[in-house]
């Protein structure tokens, strides 16, 4: 096989999938374009191991559960220190007075033993009833990062991740929903149509909470009435400023308080109020503001849940919307900026298809622009993370470990600082290089004993990297040094 | 219950995730004078609630505006008087102290020449320097910086020190090196192994070589950490407010022992997130007075580990914008305009209130919801930028902040 077609399989595993494993190369490199096409055409296939996880809802009311039962056993264990100092205080009270001198002391020393049994109650308490939302959590990074580890190319899976973080919310805020939220919301829709996934997203009880709707409520609604509370327009702005239109790309701030508006009452059943259905979306009619709304400068007519889909699938086949996303995308995939051809067609594709996606992503493979320009995206730390543990043959991966380099590395999982999501260009990655190599060292350590790093060179970059790193790998002192250096050569981390 | 623990988690991590700072040196910078400069830019992410934290306690409308959430000085906690019209949060005391010995002052109803709403825009504005949000990749500080090295003050050669930072604040991304630090431990790779990955990088990629190059440099500077770190060995830290408290005092403190080193930077840049506070914001008592609290722990930890240098020093802590006048319906503020800007250090000639007060009544109002603002907040920075670090005039106006011409450097804020 010629060396460009070699180079170009190496090409579609960096800049669409997620990077080379042992054989990888030559599984693809008679036709590396049509390999991608096909992973994108292959029925999708739900992660057969998330079949023993539990949906959002329900890890949510697990979680729930267990903070009410650990409140509940403090509070007893409280109750039962008190009984126990009230008996010692009254038999004292039988025995002569003390020196008043004394008395003040004792009571300083009664203040802090109650603090001390205050804190053993809950600490007891925390013992005896673990938080599950931590596990749950690691298990769904489990999962997820082994399916990128274990993907042919992992095209798809590029995309679950790139969406997620599209549509992002924060783990920080509701962990026990935020691997279920992906695996709901955005993974079955990745391959099929942007309202889908808009709607989908939007709708999702993590979201809702995220973005602050689930309290927000028309003035004019019934709750806003009795209660005097009111509008939260977060959502309402963050759908149009970063899932949809695009910032600056026309809306105004009526537009929001608007589109807001039209959103109150999408909230979700209370943990408390129902074992059952607690965390499951809910459209509450006593929050939303009656009446007719102008969104863009189209009437929407009253009708409740409704109305907030119909300016969603309005808002999906949106022209600013096409553009925004085929620039995104391109930006994310094959250059912080972006061939405008490319962008254009993406964009044309999106718009002409009403929004398939599986159309969208073709048409970015395809595109011969996609492919001509030089290798200059920095990986993301999570795309290298997962790229080194690929091309080190490895198929699995200590979530607790792995969870760790990434908040080292500043992309934590599922965390974002901001409904932004991460960044994905050069500049915000790039003064990260110290840490990046603490981390490749540290893997590196443990992967010595396994790894060989000229068979790393030979069968996994297939020979594809500058005489440079040959010299310097073969000149490294280590082979945990020469695995460093490998990984954290120009050719391993841009893409 | 469950709604508290979650949202004060996200702050706790929001705080986290987005601290880090970064600096670069001018070791000749204003030695002519017999002066040595230091400028630390802190910048708040989410955009501070500016009423919520210098409250016009003197405005007729003020209460009316805002209810029983309005601060007052003779509230539960009282708020701490600045002047006969201003009084600053309660959560404040060290910066409340410092603008009594005068090595503070504050600026109200200031903001950029942004007036969208959005924090991403709003924070592009703000650390580029340029009006137009995304028109450029570089932020004013490290052009001050070129301008300065241009002029001969600064030899940016002795300069390039070192990064561990995952994402560098926008304000001193550019040209001029920069290197940046993150609190938190790690196994590191060996000298030997830095070294001929360099030497790699120097053949193949130079802007990984440069950007490598830089950490090498701070590694060289020597440990910033004090003995009291409190992340050195131990991550388990104290939870919730506690834990914030501890982090940004720590991020400060460490980028001030920097500053403070005779051939150590002179000027760097810290972001802190979390103030973006549209529910349940809680000036007088809750999470904006949380997040205050740990501001000034942050600027007294500053001063301390400052040393002598403090009187060298000038602190100027900005935001991207403000937020409405009024409460929302969930008891918090959305996205607005007109805010506050914190300067502190011992080179200030401070102990005022530096305001054009626009009143609260509505038609005063920006759009009938936000604080007007009156004072272009790009006069306050070309004020320090000329006076403080000595950038010349007419290159504040054309390559810091471009298109600043008619917008003059106030004067007399140090001095």
């Amino acid at each position: 096989m010629s060396s460009s077609a070699k180079a170009e399989a190496i090409l579609a595993l960096n800049r669409f999938g997620m990077g080379p494993r042992p054989g990888s190369i030559a599984a693809i490199e008679t036709d590396p374009r049509g390999a991608l096409i096909a992973e994108l055409e292959r029925p999708y296939a739900a992660l057969a191991a998330s079949s023993a996880l539990p949906s959002s809802t329900k890890a949510f009311r697990t979680v729930a559960d267990a903070n009410a039962k650990r409140q509940a056993r403090a509070t007893l264990a409280k109750r039962e220190q008190e009984a126990k100092r009230k008996q010692m205080a009254d038999a004292s009270a039988m025995a002569p007075p003390a020196m008043a001198e004394g008395a003040t002391q004792d009571s300083k020393e009664q203040a802090s033993k109650e603090q001390d049994g205050k804190e053993m109650a809950e600490k007891a308490a925390a013992d005896a009833v673990p938080d599950p939302g931590r596990p749950i959590y690691l298990q769904e990074v489990k999962i997820r990062t082994e399916a990128a580890l274990n993907a042919d190319i992992g095209l798809t899976e590029r995309l679950v991740w790139f969406w997620s973080n599209h549509f992002c919310i924060s783990a920080d805020k509701i962990q026990s929903m935020s691997g279920a939220y992906e695996r709901e919301a955005i993974r079955p829709h990745v391959l099929g149509r942007f309202v889908d996934m808009l709607l989908a997203a939007e709708g999702h009880p993590a979201m809702l909470f995220y973005l602050d709707n689930t309290i927000s409520m028309g003035a004019n609604s019934t709750a806003g009435i009795n209660r005097s509370r009111g509008l939260n327009e977060n959502l309402a702005r963050e759908t149009l400023e970063l899932h949809t239109l695009g910032v600056r790309s026309g809306y105004t701030q009526d537009d929001v308080i608007s589109f807001a508006n039209v959103l109150t009452g999408w909230t979700w059943v209370p943990a408390g109020g129902d074992p059952e259905h607690g965390g499951e979306f809910s459209f509450n009619p006593r929050l939303h503001e009656p009446g007719a709304k102008t969104v863009l400068g189209k009437l929407y007519e009253d009708g409740e849940v409704e109305q907030g889909r119909a300016v969603l699938r309005d808002l999906a086949i949106h022209p600013a919307t096409a553009t925004h996303i085929a620039g995104k995308l391109a930006r994310h995939f094959v250059a912080d900026v972006p061939p405008p051809a490319l962008v254009e067609t993406m964009a044309k594709v999106f718009h002409d298809t009403g929004g398939d996606l599986k159309e969208v992503t073709k048409a970015m493979v395809s595109s011969p622009e996609s492919w001509t320009g030089p290798a200059t995206k920095l990986k993301l730390p999570c795309e290298w993370t997962v790229g080194m543990v690929r091309a080190a043959g490895m198929t699995q991966t200590d979530p607790v470990r792995f969870t760790a380099g990434q908040t080292l590395l500043g992309e934590r999982l599922w965390r974002p600082p901001s409904p932004k999501g991460y960044a994905d260009d050069e500049a915000t990655w790039i003064d990260g290089m110290g840490r990046r190599l603490d981390i490749a060292n540290n893997f590196s350590e443990r992967a010595a004993d396994k790894v060989d790093p000229q068979d790393v060179i030979e069968n996994v970059l297939g020979s594809c990297v500058s005489a440079d790193v040959k010299q310097a790998v073969g000149r490294a002192e280590s082979r945990q040094q020469a695995l460093a250096l490998l990984f954290m050569s120009a050719e391993f981390q841009r893409r | 219950m469950t709604f508290h623990r979650h949202l004060h988690s996200r702050r706790e991590a929001l705080i986290g995730a987005g601290a880090l700072f970064a600096w670069t040196q001018m070791p000749k910078l204003a030695r002519a004078e017999g002066r040595d400069p230091r400028l630390l830019v802190i910048v708040l992410r989410g955009a501070l609630d500016g009423l919520g934290a210098v409250a016009p306690v003197g405005d007729p409308d003020w209460i009316g505006l805002r209810g029983d959430r309005a601060l007052v000085l003779d509230g539960k906690t009282p708020a701490l008087p600045l002047d006969a019209f201003f009084a600053l949060n309660p959560a404040m005391p060290n910066l409340h102290r410092l603008y009594k010995a005068q090595q503070a002052s504050i600026i109200h109803a200031t903001a950029t020449p942004y007036r969208e709403r959005s924090h991403f825009d709003g924070q592009d504005v703000l650390e580029s320097g340029v009006a137009r949000p995304g028109a450029v990749d570089t932020g004013w500080l490290n052009r001050a910086l070129m301008a300065l090295a241009s002029d001969g003050q600064v030899d940016l050669r002795g300069s390039r020190a070192l990064g561990v930072g995952a994402v560098t604040p926008l304000v001193v991304r550019g040209q001029a090196p920069v290197m940046s630090w993150i609190p938190q431990k790690l196994l590191l790779a060996s000298d030997d192994t830095r070294a001929r990955l360099l030497d790699l990088y120097q053949h193949t990629d130079p802007k990984l070589a440069v950007a490598l190059q830089a950490r090498i440099r701070l590694a060289a500077l020597g440990p910033a950490a004090g003995p009291d770190d409190p992340f050195a060995d131990n991550p388990a830290l104290p939870p919730g407010i506690a834990r914030i408290r501890a982090y940004v005092a720590e991020v400060a403190g460490t980028a001030a022992r920097f500053l403070a080193k005779p051939d150590g930077p002179r000027v760097g840049a810290a972001g802190f997130v979390g103030w973006d506070t549209h529910i349940n914001e809680g000036a007088a008592a809750g999470q904006l007075a949380n997040l205050l609290g740990a501001l000034d722990g942050a600027l007294a930890a500053i001063e301390t580990n400052m040393g002598e240098a403090w009187h060298e020093t000038v602190v100027a802590v900005i935001t991207e914008f403000g937020r409405t006048a009024r409460i929302n319906g969930t008891d918090g503020t959305d996205h607005g305009q007109g805010t506050v800007a914190f300067l502190t250090g011992g080179a200030l000639k401070g102990g005022r209130m530096i305001a054009d007060w626009p009143g609260l009544k509505a038609a005063q109002l920006y759009e009938g919801r936000d604080l007007k603002p009156t004072t272009d907040l790009r006069a306050v920075l070309k004020g320090l930028l000329r006076d403080h670090l000595r950038v010349d005039e007419r290159v504040l106006a054309s390559t810091v902040f471009p298109d600043s011409a008619d917008v003059a450097p106030m004067a007399g804020l140090v001095g």
